[in-house]
């Protein structure tokens, strides 16, 4: 008889540890995938995102701070070279979407103006959703084009 | 042996409490409806994003130069219920809109003339949205206001009729000429027919073609105009604070006594699951419960209908609208339309909807673009299976949620019923000022 308790008793414990055992395996595992996004956002350098041949630097300033979503606002693209000299008349084109969704932006944003000085403004941004975006730019100058992917977290 | 069987007897009952205790455990564990933790930090900005405080004052439409005028609201609220806006007499906005519906009709799909193609959606908060119709074809509540006037299944009229009622009615024409201005000469019938206007029944559409371009330039103005006053008053038809908003409020003031006096722990943890695992915010998201945009979410088809294509058909129609932000009975002199200059296409909007508010959502079904389910429950199964889209590619993925957590969401979603915001007298027909006058003359002694 106290045996068969004991018994029960062993089983329910070692269900609890297991429990617990999950739960530990869980926030070490949520640790390591902190860690790891903290790494990856440390890609871009103070707001500085190297496009994927290194021919550009890009930074860009939102109308919104922060971007809340579902409102449409602008952005100023800052395009400079890589050793830094800002970047006239290029062509601007810009694709966006959540690859987790499987779906794009919900509009087609566009480069509307130069700015001078290396800046553009692009108009027609707008989230519906929040979660981890992926913004394309391709840049193209005569005889360079390059495309960089900047990350958002919204 | 008498000792062995005791033992053994002992060591299955106590196998057997042992076995009952840990199911008891396990039955616990899954059925536990305590709320097991406060809100956190991230869940807390998630809860204040959803709630009605976080609804910004309406933004102005400059197409509308009339949007915020008193009386246009006014005017708009006489046409809204005035059923002589059709071609039968007996069909009026809110026939389909009916204010003590929360402005739907408890229909599949809308009945007037006819049977309309999709569900009747609510116009509570609308105005706050980009785009109106399931397939976002129109770009402003004045814009949309039109379609229905000549839409042969619903009030099945023409803008000539409509015009000319504005212009022969003395209430109609005296607000309407405070408003905006004297009104053209309309009763030369070889000029201005009876019925004329741009729509697929041949007579119609030739009696509108024999105009003038003159001619019909004055009408479509006063066409316009109409909607313009419609949409004066729903500008004003917004959603009131609900329980889940004083929830909110608790939380925000870390009032724990309220949070659980004002919602149950199936309520909390059903908006635990509508924030996090069930990826209802995903679209459902903001103070109207909506991002206002355009999803494929695998709902399937009428029976017997072709799948509808929804939004990759309406953006093309917007873009070509006369009536649309851009065109020339649009009152914002920048043009600015930014939502219509930079709309997107693509194969992502084959199927798509757009996403409607939830608040309200009791009370309004049945639900999706054809009433195709009867309650939430069924919408709530239909998201939990994510079956695959007839036509483009369904969003969404299985939730997998067991049936009381799908009960703990769906009472969470009734927590979102409220009475409008907007004042009672808005919300009916308006009272004839001239009669009630009457009526008090009458009855003096």
């Amino acid at each position: 008889m106290a045996s068969g308790l004991r018994s029960a008793g062993v089983r329910l414990c070692s269900r609890v540890f297991f429990r617990h055992l999950t739960a530990l395996v869980l926030m070490v595992a949520l640790l390591a995938a902190s860690i790891a996004e903290e790494n990856q956002s440390e890609s871009a350098d103070n707001g500085v995102w190297i496009s994927q041949s290194g021919l550009f630097k890009v930074g860009y300033e939102s109308q919104q701070h922060p971007i809340a979503i579902n409102r449409m606002h602008s952005w100023v693209l800052h395009v400079a070279t890589a050793d830094g000299q800002p970047v006239a008349n290029a062509d601007i084109s810009l694709t966006g979407g959540m690859p987790a969704h499987d779906h794009g932006l919900p509009t087609s944003p566009r480069m509307t103006q130069y700015l001078g000085n290396g800046e553009y403004l692009i108009e027609g941004m707008r989230f519906h959703m929040n979660g981890s975006w992926e913004i394309t730019i391709t840049i193209s100058t005569a005889g360079n084009r390059d495309t960089v992917v900047i990350l958002l977290e919204l | 042996m008498t000792l062995a069987k005791g033992v053994n007897r002992g060591n299955r009952l106590a196998r057997l409490i042992g076995l009952a205790a840990i199911a008891a455990l396990v039955a616990w564990w899954f059925n536990r409806t305590v709320d097991p933790s406060p809100w956190t930090e991230i869940e807390t900005e998630m809860l204040r994003s959803l709630w009605i405080g976080s609804l910004p004052p309406l933004a102005p439409d400059p197409s509308n130069a009339m949007a915020d005028d008193p009386r246009a609201a006014k005017l708009g609220q006489q046409l809204f219920f005035d059923q002589r806006l059709s071609a039968n007499g007996r069909i009026a906005c809110a026939t389909c809109h009916q204010p003590q519906r929360r402005f739907t009709d408890g229909r599949a799909r809308g009945q007037a003339i006819g049977t309309s193609k999709r569900n009747t959606p609510s116009i509570v908060g609308t105005a706050h949205s980009p785009w109106l119709y399931w397939d976002g074809r129109k770009d402003s509540l004045w814009s949309q206001a039109l379609s229905p006037l000549e839409d042969p299944n619903e009030h099945a009229g023409t803008r000539m009729q409509y015009v000319r009622l504005i212009a022969t009615d003395s209430s109609y024409r005296a607000a309407y000429e405070a408003l905006i201005g004297p009104l053209p000469d309309l009763s030369d019938r070889s000029r201005f027919p009876d019925a004329a206007a741009p729509v697929a029944e041949p007579q119609l559409h030739a009696a509108w073609q024999a105009m003038t371009t003159h001619d019909r330039e004055l009408v479509n103005r006063i066409f316009v105009n109409i909607g313009k006053s419609i949409a004066a008053y729903e500008r004003l038809l917004m959603p009131g604070p609900s329980r889940f908003d004083a929830y909110v409020q608790a939380v925000l003031d870390r009032d724990e006594a309220a949070q659980h006096a004002t919602f149950s722990d199936d309520e909390i943890m059903g908006l635990r699951l509508f924030i996090g695992e069930a990826n209802c915010t995903q679209c459902h998201n903001g103070p109207l419960f909506t991002n206002f945009e355009f999803h494929n979410t695998g709902v399937t088809t009428f029976p017997s209908e072709v799948p509808d294509k929804g939004r990759i058909v309406g953006v093309r129609s917007v873009k070509s609208d006369p009536f649309n932000c851009l065109g020339a009975y649009s009152d914002d002199p920048a043009k600015d339309c930014a939502e219509l200059r930079f709309t997107r296409t693509g194969p992502e909007l084959i199927g798509a909807m757009r996403t409607p508010s939830l608040r309200n959502l009791e009370g309004t079904g049945p639900y999706m673009h054809k009433g195709q389910m009867a309650s939430l429950a069924a919408v709530l199964d239909h998201y939990n299976r994510a079956p695959l889209a007839m036509i483009g590619h369904n969003e969404a993925k299985p939730l997998k949620l067991n049936r009381r957590e799908r009960m703990q969401l769906e009472n969470f979603l009734k927590t979102l019923a409220a009475p409008l915001a907007t004042p009672a007298e808005w919300l009916g027909a308006p009272a004839d000022d001239d009669a009630r006058l009457a009526v008090h003359a009458g009855s003096a002694p």
